[in-house]
C-alpha cells in the first residue's frame, strides 16, 4: 500500500502537476494529501497511544479498553430497564428511511455515504428480524426532493435487502417533509397495538420541502410514531425537533464504525411507552410442522407441495411459511421459536461484576484457576486489577471473552443454569 | 432453517462435544420401568466411550470434549485438546483415556449426588440449559483462537425429560447456537421424544434421533452422529418425523396450539386475561374477539 502511495507522490514530482491534477489522481482519497500525511490521516496512530502517570507514551491496551466500554454499555442498559420495568414494544413497524440525495455520494466516509449507508442498513435489517420476529420493516427512499416507497411493510428480510441493492443510485435534494408524510400515511393504517417507528438515516445538509413541517412533525406526534435520526453529517435542529417532539434518538454519526453502531442501537425493541400503542391480546395459532415427504396442497401458492408445511390449528388449511397469517381464517400463524426468540429481552440476565483485586489476596478464599464458561486459564492476580468477572448469584467466574458472549449473544448464564437453586429463586 | 455453509471451514476435521445426562432418576428408573428396551448406564458409557475413540481415530486433529448433565450441577469431563501424552505411555492411549473419563465421571457423579442431598428437594429434570450453556461458550473460544478451527457441533445424549423451567434458558442457547452456525445433534434414549431437542436440532439444522433398539446404541451413534458436516451434505441422515412447535402458555404451563399473546412482551396464555402476569400492562377494551381483530387486519396493506 505505501509503495503505490510513493509511486504516486514520485509521478507527481516528476510531472509537476497543480493541485488539481492531484485531486483527479487520487480519486477517493484524501483530497491533496502526501503520502506521509495520509499514512497519518489513515492510521490514526496517536489514538493507539496512551500517557501514563509519568508522561510516558504507552500503547493502549485495546482487549481492556474494549472490554470497559462495552461494559458501560451494559450497564446503561441494565439501569435503563430496572427502572422502566419489563414491558417493551416488541411488535414494531418501522419505516427506514434512507437519504440519497446527492449529499449521499460524498465520500467522507468510502466509498460513499450512501453506500455504506445501504450496507449497514443491510446488517441492520437481519438483526433486526433476528430479535423482533414478529415486527414489519418497510424502506423508503429519498431522492430529487422526493420521497418513494422502495418497499411495503413485510416481514422478509431477503426481498427488502434485494430491492435496496438494486437502487442504488444518488440525485437531487432531501425532503423529511415529504418523507414523513408518506410514513405517517403508511404508518396511520396498522393496528393500534403495533409500535410505530421511523429510522431515518440522513446524510444532507438541508431539508427541501412543499410546505410547513412543523404540522408535519406535530401530524406525526399525534398519530404517536416514534421518529429517530441517524445524521452523517452535522447536528441539523429540524432532525433534533423531530426526534424531541415523536420521542425519537437523534445521534451524529463520527466515522463508519460509530455509524454501525449507532444504527444497531435501534435493533433491540424500545421500552413501550404506554400511550404509544394500546397493549392487546392477540389471538394466534401455533400450527405443527407436517412430517418430510407428506403431500398436500397449500394455501398461500396454490399449489401441491412434497413436505414441509404448517397446518393451521383453526381451519386446517396449508400454509408454506411462519410468520404468516392464514389465508382462509385470518388467523395470525407463529411458531413458539419465534415468541422464544424475544423472550430475552423480558428476562435478562445480570450484569457480572469485576473481580475485585482485594480479593485475590485474601487467601482463605481460593479462586477458581479456570473460568467456568470455557475453561481457558485465567490469568492469577497480576497487575491488570480485573481480568475476570463474577456472576453475582452464582458466583462462579468468568473470563471476559465469555462475558461478552454470554451478555450478547447466549443470554444464559452458564453458572446459574448449572444449579439447581436457580429454580428455587426464581419460582 | 439455518444451512450451514460447509465451504466456511477450510478442513473437515471436527471438535465434538458431547452432553451426557447422568441423571440417576432416569438410569436408576430406566431397569426397573420397560426392562424390554432397557439400557444400563454402565453400557451407556461403553457404547459411547468406544464412540468417542472412533471419533478421535477418524482425524488425529479432531477433538472431543465430554460435558456431564446432572441434575444439580454440569460440569467439564474431559477435553482432548488438554490431554497430556505422558500418562498414556503405559497401556496405550485408548485404554488411558477411557479410564479417565471414567473417573472423571464418577467424581461428577458422586458430587452431584451430594448435592442433592444438601439441598432437600430432588428434580427429575436434567439441566440440559446449563450444558448447553458450557458447551456454546466453550465452542465460542475455540472460535476466537483463529481462522483455522475444527468445526464444531454438539451431541445431546439425553434420556431424562424435558424440564418445563428451562425453556427459555434452552432457547436462548439454542437461538445462539443457530447464530453461530453450530448443529446441535440430538440422540433421545428415554422413553419419549424431547420437544426440546427436536427444535433444537430443526433450528441448527442438525439431526434428531431416538433409536428403536438401544442394544445397537454404538451403531446409531458411529453411523449417524459421527459424520463430520462436510459428508452430512452427501449422506442421507434421519429426518424429523414432523417437529412439535405448539408452546406452552405462561398462565397453566398447558401446551396449547391457539392463544392470546401479550402484544407488548408476547407473553402466551390460554385464555383471555384482563392484564398481563408478565409486563403488567392493563389490556384495552375487551374487543380482540376474533372478529374485530380480523377486520382491522383486513384493512392493512399486507405485504
Amino acid at each position: 500500500m505505501s509503495n503505490k502511495y510513493i509511486t504516486s507522490v514520485e509521478e507527481r514530482r516528476l510531472n509537476g502537476e497543480d493541485r488539481e491534477d492531484e485531486e483527479d489522481d487520487d480519486e477517493g482519497n484524501e483530497k491533496g494529501m502526501e503520502a506521509w500525511e495520509r499514512a497519518y490521516a489513515d492510521e490514526r496512530s496517536w489514538e493507539s497511544l496512551q500517557e501514563d502517570e509519568s508522561g510516558l507514551l504507552r500503547p493502549i491496551d485495546n482487549s481492556s479498553l474494549h472490554h470497559a466500554q462495552y461494559r458501560r454499555r451494559l450497564r446503561a442498559l441494565s439501569a435503563a430497564s430496572s427502572t422502566a420495568r419489563i414491558q417493551k414494544g416488541l411488535i414494531r413497524y418501522l419505516y427506514i428511511v434512507i437519504d440519497f440525495s446527492r449529499a449521499a455520494k460524498e465520500m467522507d466516509i468510502r466509498p460513499s455515504r450512501g453506500v455504506v449507508v445501504a450496507k449497514h442498513v443491510e446488517a441492520f435489517i437481519r438483526e433486526f428480524f433476528d430479535q423482533n420476529p414478529l415486527s414489519h420493516i418497510g424502506l423508503i427512499t429519498l431522492k430529487d426532493g422526493i420521497a418513494q416507497c422502495l418497499t411495503d411493510l413485510g416481514g422478509s428480510p431477503d426481498s427488502h435487502i434485494k430491492a435496496l441493492m438494486g437502487k442504488l443510485e444518488f440525485s437531487g435534494d432531501a425532503s423529511l417533509q415529504n418523507a414523513l408524510d408518506l410514513v405517517h400515511g403508511y404508518l396511520n393504517q396498522i393496528p393500534s397495538y403495533g409500535h410505530r417507528e421511523v429510522l431515518i438515516l440522513y446524510s444532507a445538509l438541508s431539508t427541501c420541502d412543499p410546505g410547513d413541517i412543523m404540522d408535519t412533525i406535530q401530524k406525526c406526534k399525534k398519530s404517536k410514531i416514534r421518529c429517530s435520526v441517524v445524521g452523517l453529517s452535522a447536528e441539523m435542529y429540524i432532525c433534533k425537533h423531530l426526534c424531541q417532539e415523536t420521542g425519537g434518538s437523534y445521534t451524529v454519526a463520527l466515522d463508519e464504525s460509530h455509524f454501525k453502531e449507532l444504527v444497531l442501537e435501534h435493533a433491540p425493541p424500545p421500552p413501550a411507552i404506554a400511550e404509544f400503542a394500546v397493549s392487546n391480546l392477540i389471538k394466534m395459532g401455533f400450527p405443527q410442522r407436517a412430517a418430510e415427504g407428506v403431500i398436500s396442497i397449500c394455501a398461500c401458492h396454490k399449489e401441491a407441495k412434497v413436505g414441509g408445511g404448517y397446518t393451521c390449528p383453526r381451519c386446517k388449511a396449508r400454509v408454506c411459511e411462519l410468520p404468516t397469517e392464514c389465508q382462509i381464517c385470518g388467523l395470525t400463524l407463529v411458531s413458539s421459536p419465534h415468541l422464544a426468540r424475544s423472550y430475552h429481552h423480558l428476562f435478562p440476565i445480570t450484569t457480572f461484576n469485576e473481580v475485585a483485586s482485594s480479593s485475590f489476596n485474601n487467601p482463605q478464599h481460593k479462586l477458581p484457576k479456570t473460568c467456568f464458561g470455557c475453561q481457558q486459564t485465567l490469568p492469577l492476580p497480576g497487575k491488570k486489577p480485573s481480568l475476570r468477572v463474577a456472576c453475582p448469584k452464582c458466583n462462579q467466574h468468568f473470563c471476559l471473552d465469555c462475558d461478552i458472549y454470554i451478555h450478547e449473544s447466549l443470554h444464559n448464564c452458564p453458572g446459574c443454569e448449572s444449579q439447581n437453586s436457580k429454580a428455587v429463586t426464581e419460582e | 432453517m439455518a444451512s450451514v455453509p460447509s465451504k466456511l471451514y477450510s478442513d473437515d476435521v471436527s471438535l465434538l462435544v458431547v452432553l451426557i445426562d447422568t441423571n440417576p432418576f432416569f438410569w436408576g428408573g430406566v431397569n426397573t420401568t420397560n426392562a424390554s428396551s432397557s439400557l444400563s448406564f454402565s453400557t451407556f458409557i461403553a457404547h459411547v466411550l468406544s464412540f468417542i475413540n472412533s471419533i478421535l481415530l477418524l482425524n488425529q486433529l479432531s477433538q472431543v470434549v465430554v460435558i456431564a448433565t446432572g441434575v444439580n450441577s454440569c460440569n467439564y469431563i474431559y477435553d482432548s485438546s488438554s490431554q497430556t501424552v505422558t500418562e498414556n505411555s503405559e497401556n496405550g492411549i485408548i485404554p488411558a483415556r477411557s479410564s479417565q473419563i471414567l473417573r472423571k465421571l464418577e467424581e461428577f457423579v458422586s458430587a452431584d449426588e451430594q448435592l442433592s442431598k444438601d439441598l432437600s428437594q430432588a428434580r427429575v429434570f436434567s439441566l440440559l440449559s446449563g450444558s448447553l450453556s458450557l458447551a456454546l461458550c466453550y465452542i465460542q473460544r475455540v472460535f476466537r483462537t483463529g481462522s483455522l478451527h475444527p468445526q464444531p457441533r454438539i451431541l445431546c445424549l439425553q434420556g431424562s425429560p424435558d424440564g418445563p423451567e428451562q425453556y427459555v434458558a434452552v432457547m436462548n442457547a439454542i437461538f445462539s447456537a443457530q447464530r453461530s452456525m453450530v448443529p446441535i445433534d440430538s440422540c433421545v434414549i428415554g422413553s419419549q421424544h424431547s420437544a426440546f431437542l427436536q427444535q433444537a436440532s430443526y433450528i441448527t439444522a442438525g439431526v434428531y434421533l431416538k433409536p428403536q433398539h438401544l442394544d445397537g446404541l454404538f451403531q446409531y451413534l458411529s453411523t449417524v452422529f459421527a459424520t463430520d458436516l462436510l459428508s452430512r451434505s452427501v449422506l442421507e441422515l434421519p429426518k424429523p418425523a414432523g417437529v412439535d412447535f405448539r408452546a406452552s402458555c405462561f398462565c397453566h404451563k398447558k401446551t396449547i396450539d391457539m392463544g392470546y399473546i401479550c402484544s407488548v412482551c408476547l407473553s402466551i396464555f390460554c385464555k383471555h386475561h384482563k392484564k398481563c402476569s408478565t409486563c403488567g400492562s392493563v389490556f384495552g377494551e375487551a374487543h380482540p374477539e376474533v372478529t374485530s381483530t380480523s377486520d382491522k387486519k383486513r384493512k392493512t396493506p399486507m405485504a
